[in-house]
């Protein structure tokens, strides 16, 4: 019997959610990691967890465990520039090919080959249309990331992206030597210095056949057929063209699920009626699943990396909120249900499966 | 050697850290260099590259505000705060 691991980063420590393959019954553990604000946890192939922390007394770091919590440590060697500019949190982490990934604001992502002992510089993208101006205070959004996303090829280690808040998406095939900007067909609703980049992209979800993506941007849910390369939009049937979370289907490239939010102030589901969205034919139609949703005065948020999904035949979906509640869908988002009611607020959601 | 307090935050993340300690050093940033011998990874959580305090550390010296470069004597007493910061 497989066990199913729930990894869930909230503004006062890391907890782990654990189940068996049915996916019904929860425990619920943490928190951990001395409860330092986390903005990304994941589980790497060999069943490490890495967390991505930054505690506003003791700076950014990232916490690892080699025994689903049991023992802790944590480092930040060599997570520095080498210049003036300093690293105010690691937003983002992606561990594949024997190495870990962590994206940093200000903007730049540094690796790990010891499994997250020692860091070192991978790439700033520097020279890039928009990095002029990405490590000025005055152009950094509200709790600003930095790089709010990497992800990476399954097979090739040299080709990965890499999300730059505000900025786009930008694309790598030689490991972050160079880059190239892939946010061609996305709407902007403000002036932009660039004709290639200064778009908000919020999230990014990689389809079933490993070359389809979805993307959850400020303004607009858009698909691209070609890895990236070009985008269109089908925020048309949604409630809302604004929204943070997302996750794909695991094993059929039509079918993604998103969590639209009003755009303003509030981000929180609209009419305070919890839902995700759910296409099945790559985004012309949409339809809500909120079976087991609160759907009166349910006024919350989710994230960016508030939203996954497991890989069983009958795939599951697990998001967490702002206000600390942890959903599952243990059916392909057919029904939900309320794991854990009072976490503290929930930043990020990763599952992984041990057999 | 002086006599140096650390905060409760600081404690759990080395092993074998105590909250109190005697150290012989000349001053503050030495009193950081042997720390982070004996707990290696200890001056980032206190300092940024630099080097400096972080924002929120504070370190007083027989109770005046000090930095890095803050003397010592045999007797001082030194007091790592994390100040307030955060809900």
């Amino acid at each position: 019997m497989s066990r199913t691991i729930c990894l869930i980063g909230t503004r006062k420590g890391f907890f782990l959610a654990e189940s068996d393959e049915a996916r019904s019954d929860w425990k619920l553990r943490g928190p951990y990691c001395e409860s330092w604000p986390i903005y990304h946890a994941i589980m790497d192939g060999k069943g490490t967890i890495f967390a991505a922390a930054a505690s506003e007394w003791h700076g950014s770091a990232v916490w690892r465990s080699p025994d689903l919590g049991e023992t802790w440590t944590h480092s930040s060697e060599g997570l520095a520039y080498d210049d003036d500019r300093r690293i105010s949190k690691v937003s983002v982490l992606s561990a594949k090919h024997d190495r870990v990934l962590v994206g940093v604001e200000m903007p730049g992502v540094f690796e790990s080959t010891d499994d997250g002992e020692t860091w070192s510089v991978k790439t700033t993208l520097a020279g890039q249309p928009g990095s002029e101006v990405w490590d000025d205070p005055n152009n950094q959004p509200p709790g600003h990331l930095g790089i709010s996303a990497v992800f990476e090829d399954a097979d090739d280690r040299s080709h990965w992206w890499a999300i730059a808040q505000g900025i786009g998406m930008y694309e790598t095939a030689d490991d972050g030597a160079t880059w190239t900007p892939r946010n061609r067909g996305l709407r902007a609703d403000w002036p932009r210095e660039h004709e290639e980049v200064g778009f908000c992209v919020h999230k990014v979800a990689r389809a079933a056949d490993g070359v389809r993506m979805y993307q959850q941007n400020h303004v607009g849910m858009h698909r691209s057929d070609d890895s990236g390369l070009s985008w269109t939009e089908i925020t048309e049937g949604l409630p809302s063209e604004f929204g943070f979370a997302a996750a794909a289907h695991p094993h059929d490239r039509d079918t993604f699920h998103v969590i639209p939010l009003d755009p303003g102030h509030g981000r929180t589901m609209p009419d305070g009626k919890a839902c995700v969205w759910r296409t099945e034919d790559a985004g012309s139609t949409w339809r809500r699943s909120d079976a087991g949703l609160p759907q009166e005065n349910a006024f919350v948020g989710v994230l960016r990396e508030g939203m996954a999904n497991d890989t069983y035949d009958v795939p599951g979906y697990y998001f967490g909120t702002s206000t600390g509640q942890l959903f599952v869908s243990n059916d392909d988002a057919a029904s939900w249900q309320e794991v854990a009611g009072y976490l503290p607020a929930i930043t990020s959601v990763e599952v992984a499966i041990l057999d | 050697m002086a006599d140096v307090h650390l905060p409760t935050t600081l404690t759990p993340l080395f092993a074998g850290l105590p909250r109190r300690l005697e150290v012989d050093a000349p001053t503050v940033d030495g009193v950081i260099a042997q720390l982070e011998e004996r707990y290696p990874g200890l001056r980032d959580r206190l300092c940024v590259p630099g080097p400096e305090l972080r924002t929120h550390i504070h370190v007083y010296v027989d109770r005046e505000r000090a930095e890095l470069t803050t003397p010592l004597d045999e007797r001082s007493r030194v007091d790592v705060i994390a100040a307030i910061s955060g809900g």
